[in-house]
């Protein structure tokens, strides 16, 4: 599979993705320049973590302005898949390709570590690896995790599954202790109601080898594999 | 030459500038005439301490420099390289930030925390690591918390926003550095040998380009401010500190690299301190050559600045570029692509001046070696303190019993010197790069180097109470524990670098202090053969109540081939743990003595050079043959503490310890919660036990077989019996506690 990792200005964990996907998985994977607009080779698009534009405003809201946003979303309206991590899950929400909003977590400070995350439905593109209601230790580490959607829209969200991942303890269990940021319903990871646009807070590329401590996360991007 | 003489230089302006009437003598004799103001402006900036080193440069040529691994060594460019083999090197640093911090810690930690990420990406190195060494007053003061909330803060804000994984670091509480809090900022970056640039100006007639942020007046003077002590009055030199944006900064990181990487750069600089200033001067006096700006071309985000304030501000994130002539086109799309500001201010000359105009009309002209090397170097007086003699002759037995052994174990679990850091890292991005294999909490930060099989490990240490009862024997330990913690990890220990936070050293007890350090500094570097890649001097740390204690901060990296790493909490029931080193009845200096019985007072422990050496190389040994399950260094707590650590590091992991340890003659309290040097709590397989043995024999090391991981409890003979889930539950909390209340 072909693999376009996004670079904004700010992106950071571009070259995690990109190891993962080329080194770990051994799939072609090339960088976007966020400038560039012609992302037809690609079978799956990438939006990495990190702090576009300084996210000095609202986090990915600048992001969302850049020349290559327009053709991920006609990328994603194709059908094609769209994956979006952490500072790429903000953008996803900036540019209207999942609802809802990322707030300030409520502790209000930035955290990073390891967190278990429960699949909540294993029938998409990037969850098909899992199995549902399996527990996967994945790190976190944003400041803006803290994610939130108005009572018609979450109910929209669970009565079409597209809540994917839910921060859990590590039994699999949803509680207040178990949710790092104050995220509503413990979400951690939603798509679209095509199911072909994911966005997730936490890191599956920092979770994708042995010696990071987790190999649960590289099941995200052996999902997407399997599309082919 | 017409010269602009603006202003009159009267006595007051010059003492306003910190220079002495000897110095300003030595200014007039380098120029053949009186200075003007932005000459003397500029002068005071390359000659405060900060700049010139002038009152420890006589002292820190003590330090070695020399070793066959060192590529670039201390002094000679603004970070040492040192080789790791395969066309590899690393360029590190460890550098201070402790007087905006203690003005302004959020912006002040992060600035630093820019400097020493732009120190290292100059050098055409990408920054893959940042650690901090942190010090504090006690956390019951507000004025602390308020001090560790910020500074850490910053920290995150600056390192998690570039991309550079903070991998901990250490911090320690004392009322010595209350309201002078020490915020040390230490990064590595990794490149290709043949990568490497020097900070130079070369080449006749080659442009100069300003790079990045606009010049404002923030951070006007910030080195001759760092050379001073701190009073209450220095609030009022806020403007002093300057502000920080990270974003900017990984653009220029980024658009750097690839400049570098397209071979049209001949030289390239941070405005770090002295800005403008320093950088041109140095980049010349190392080249040879002469410089020449005209600072009207200079962005500027104010108005009406004049020559003065452009030449010392000290506005973040930009850089000094010297392009090869010719080539401007090529260096320009670079710039454009990053969407950074660059302007063309002056040229590359031959006649080693620093010439600076304003609009074409000359505003300085001063020798450019002579600003930067000439400054004057002095030999400060030096006296032994007079609180020594009183402080070193307490007996720790006559203090008494502390009680309830399991009770004294749970006071220094919750002391904030000892207890868990988690508050702080949780705030750092210490992952990002996944590069991260040993996670902060072990003796070291470890850093794999994808695709060579190498890893990098780290450790910064000082435990400055040893210092303040002796200085030479605690800056020995800060080294031995360094070089310690990584070997603990399994790396050969390779280089250091160095951050020396002392007093006024106006004050011969301070220098002495000072002195005593360097010495024990180079005595253990000598020995463990890790020379002094560079580092950073940070005087005048004082407070209205007296000088902090003596801190030299040690930075130590080793390196790891082609085996991973081992971290300090034990792994398996049953695994048989081991005690290397021998406990002396040492409790001077004791995190004990200062937690129960609230005195900082006797003779620390003596380290033994030659034995830590052996316990270093026996340690890379056991890891060369996969001995080691678990290894993790005793200090501050002792050996009761480092047991609970191995038990408790690991999140979700937590695993118990029944050990018994042959007491002889010592007194319980130096048995759990002395701090004797060159001691390792290990874990092995038992079906390696008998290997290990042989191994520690062969080193003619002292070592115990002390007992068995597993349970759900430590238990320590017969003095500490202890359920897991309550030292866990102390340890983890003590920071958070006292800071969310």
């Amino acid at each position: 599979m072909k693999f376009g990792v996004v670079v904004f200005p700010g992106s950071n964990c571009d070259y995690d993705c990109y190891h993962v996907l080329k080194h770990v998985l051994n799939q072609q994977a090339e960088f976007v320049w966020h400038k560039d607009w012609d992302i037809k080779k690609f079978d799956c698009i990438v939006l990495p973590g990190g702090f576009s534009y300084g996210d000095y405003l609202r986090t990915g809201a600048i992001a969302r302005f850049s020349p290559v946003m327009e053709s991920v979303v006609h990328h994603s309206n194709q059908g094609k898949p769209v994956i979006g991590i952490c500072n790429g899950f903000q953008i996803l929400l900036e540019a209207g390709l999942l609802p809802g909003a990322m707030l300030r977590n409520d502790s209000l400070k930035f955290v990073c570590r390891h967190v278990y995350l429960r699949v909540e439905n294993d029938e998409t593109p990037f969850t098909r690896k899992t199995k549902k209601n399996e527990v996967l230790k994945v790190p976190i580490a944003h400041g803006e995790g803290n994610y939130f959607a108005p009572k018609p829209v979450l109910d929209e969200l669970i009565r079409n599954r597209q809540i994917l991942l839910r921060y859990t303890d590590e039994t699999g269990a949803v509680t207040e202790g178990a949710n790092p940021n104050g995220s509503v319903e413990n979400i951690a990871g939603i798509c679209n109601l095509k199911g072909n646009v994911f966005g997730l807070m936490p890191h599956p590329e920092r979770a994708s080898e042995k010696e990071l401590g987790s190999t649960d996360g590289i099941k995200i991007f052996q999902s997407i594999l399997e599309m082919n | 030459m017409e010269m602009v003489m603006t202003q009159e230089i009267s006595r007051e302006l010059i003492q306003k500038h910190g220079i002495t009437p000897e110095e300003y003598d030595k200014i007039k004799q380098i120029l053949g005439r009186e200075p003007n103001i932005t000459e003397l402006g500029i002068f005071s900036v390359m000659w405060s301490e900060h700049c010139s080193y002038k009152n420890s440069k006589n002292v820190l040529k003590l330090l070695p420099k020399d070793g066959k691994k060192m590529l670039v060594k201390a002094g000679e460019e603004n970070a040492g390289v040192v080789d790791i083999g395969d066309g590899l090197v690393v360029v590190f640093k460890i550098e201070s930030h402790n007087h905006p911090s203690a003005i302004e810690p959020f912006q002040g930690a992060a600035t630093g925390v820019g400097g020493i990420l732009r120190d290292i990406f100059t050098m055409g190195a990408r920054p893959i690591v940042s650690m901090n060494s942190l010090r504090f007053g006690s956390l019951e003061e507000p004025v602390s918390r308020r001090l560790l909330s910020g500074v850490v803060e910053g920290i995150g804000f600056y390192g998690n926003c570039i991309g550079v994984p903070t991998i901990g670091g250490e911090i320690y509480f004392d009322e010595c550095y209350e309201g002078n809090p020490l915020v040390n900022a230490f990064s590595l970056g990794l490149a290709k040998q043949e990568e490497i640039v020097k900070a130079k100006a070369e080449g006749v007639g080659n442009p100069v380009f300003y790079l990045g942020s606009a010049t404002g007046r923030d951070g006007m003077g910030g080195a001759s401010f760092a050379s001073k002590d701190l009073s209450e009055e220095s609030d009022k030199d806020r403007p002093a500190v300057q502000v920080g944006d990270p974003f900017l900064e990984k653009l220029l990181l980024e658009a750097v690299l690839e400049l570098l990487k397209s071979g049209c750069v001949v030289g390239i600089q941070d405005m770090g301190a002295a800005g403008l200033t320093c950088s041109t001067c140095e980049t010349a006096s190392r080249g040879n050559t002469g410089i020449e700006i005209d600072v009207a071309k200079v962005p500027q985000r104010e108005t009406g600045m004049i020559p003065y304030e452009i030449m010392l501000s000290e506005s973040q994130e930009r850089m000094l570029v010297i392009i090869k002539k010719g080539r401007e086109r090529e260096a320009k799309k670079i710039f454009d692509k990053w969407d950074l500001h660059a302007e063309e201010i002056g040229f590359v000359t031959g006649d080693q001046l620093m010439r600076v105009k304003d609009n074409g009309v000359t505003v300085a002209e001063i020798p450019a070696k002579a600003l930067a090397d000439d400054a004057p170097v002095y030999v400060r007086e030096e006296k032994e303190p007079a609180y020594l003699k009183k402080a070193r002759s307490l007996d720790p037995r006559s203090l008494g019993s502390p009680g309830d052994l399991n009770a004294v174990l749970l006071k220094l679990l919750d002391s904030p010197s000892v207890a868990s850091k988690e508050w702080i890292y949780h705030q750092y991005d210490h992952m990002v790069r996944t590069n991260t294999t040993v996670l902060p909490g072990s003796d070291a930060a470890v850093i794999r180097i994808k695709g060579t099989g190498k890893s990098i490990a780290i450790s910064v240490d000082c435990n400055s109470t040893y210092c303040y009862l002796d200085p030479y024997e605690g800056a020995k330990i800060a080294v031995a524990e360094s070089a310690r913690n990584v070997a603990c990890s399994g790396a050969r220990p390779l280089s250091i670098t160095n951050c020396l936070n002392f007093g006024n050293p106006m004050n011969p007890e301070i220098f002495w202090q000072l002195k005593k350090c360097i010495e024990g500094i180079r005595d253990a570097c000598l020995t463990f053969e890790t020379p002094v890649s560079g580092g950073n001097v940070s005087l005048y740390n004082q407070n209205p109540k007296g000088a902090i204690d003596p801190t030299p901060t040690i930075g130590m990296v080793g390196l790891i081939e082609g085996r991973e790493p081992v971290s300090s909490y034990f792994k398996t029931e049953g695994d048989s743990i081991l005690l290397l080193g021998e406990t002396k009845e040492e409790l001077g200096g004791s995190e004990f003595l200062k937690v129960i019985f609230k005195t900082k007072a006797g003779k620390p422990p003596r380290l033994d050079l030659k034995a830590a050496k052996t316990l270093v190389d026996l340690l890379v040994a056991a890891s060369e043959k996969g001995l080691l399950k678990s290894a993790h260094d005793c200090s501050e707590g002792g050996l009761a503490v480092a047991l609970t650590e191995s038990c408790i590091l690991e999140k979700g992991h937590e695993i118990g310890a029944k050990v018994t340890v042959s007491p002889g003659s010592l007194s319980n309290e130096a048995l759990l919660f002395g701090e004797s040097q060159s001691r390792v709590v290990i874990s092995v397989d038992p079906k390696n036990l008998k290997n290990t043995e042989k191994l520690i024999e062969s080193f003619g090391f002292p070592y115990q077989v002390i007992g068995k991981v597993g349970g759900k409890r430590l238990e320590i003979d017969e003095l500490i019996k202890a359920p897991l889930e309550v030292l866990s539950h102390t340890w983890r909390s003590s920071i958070k506690r006292r800071m969310e209340q």
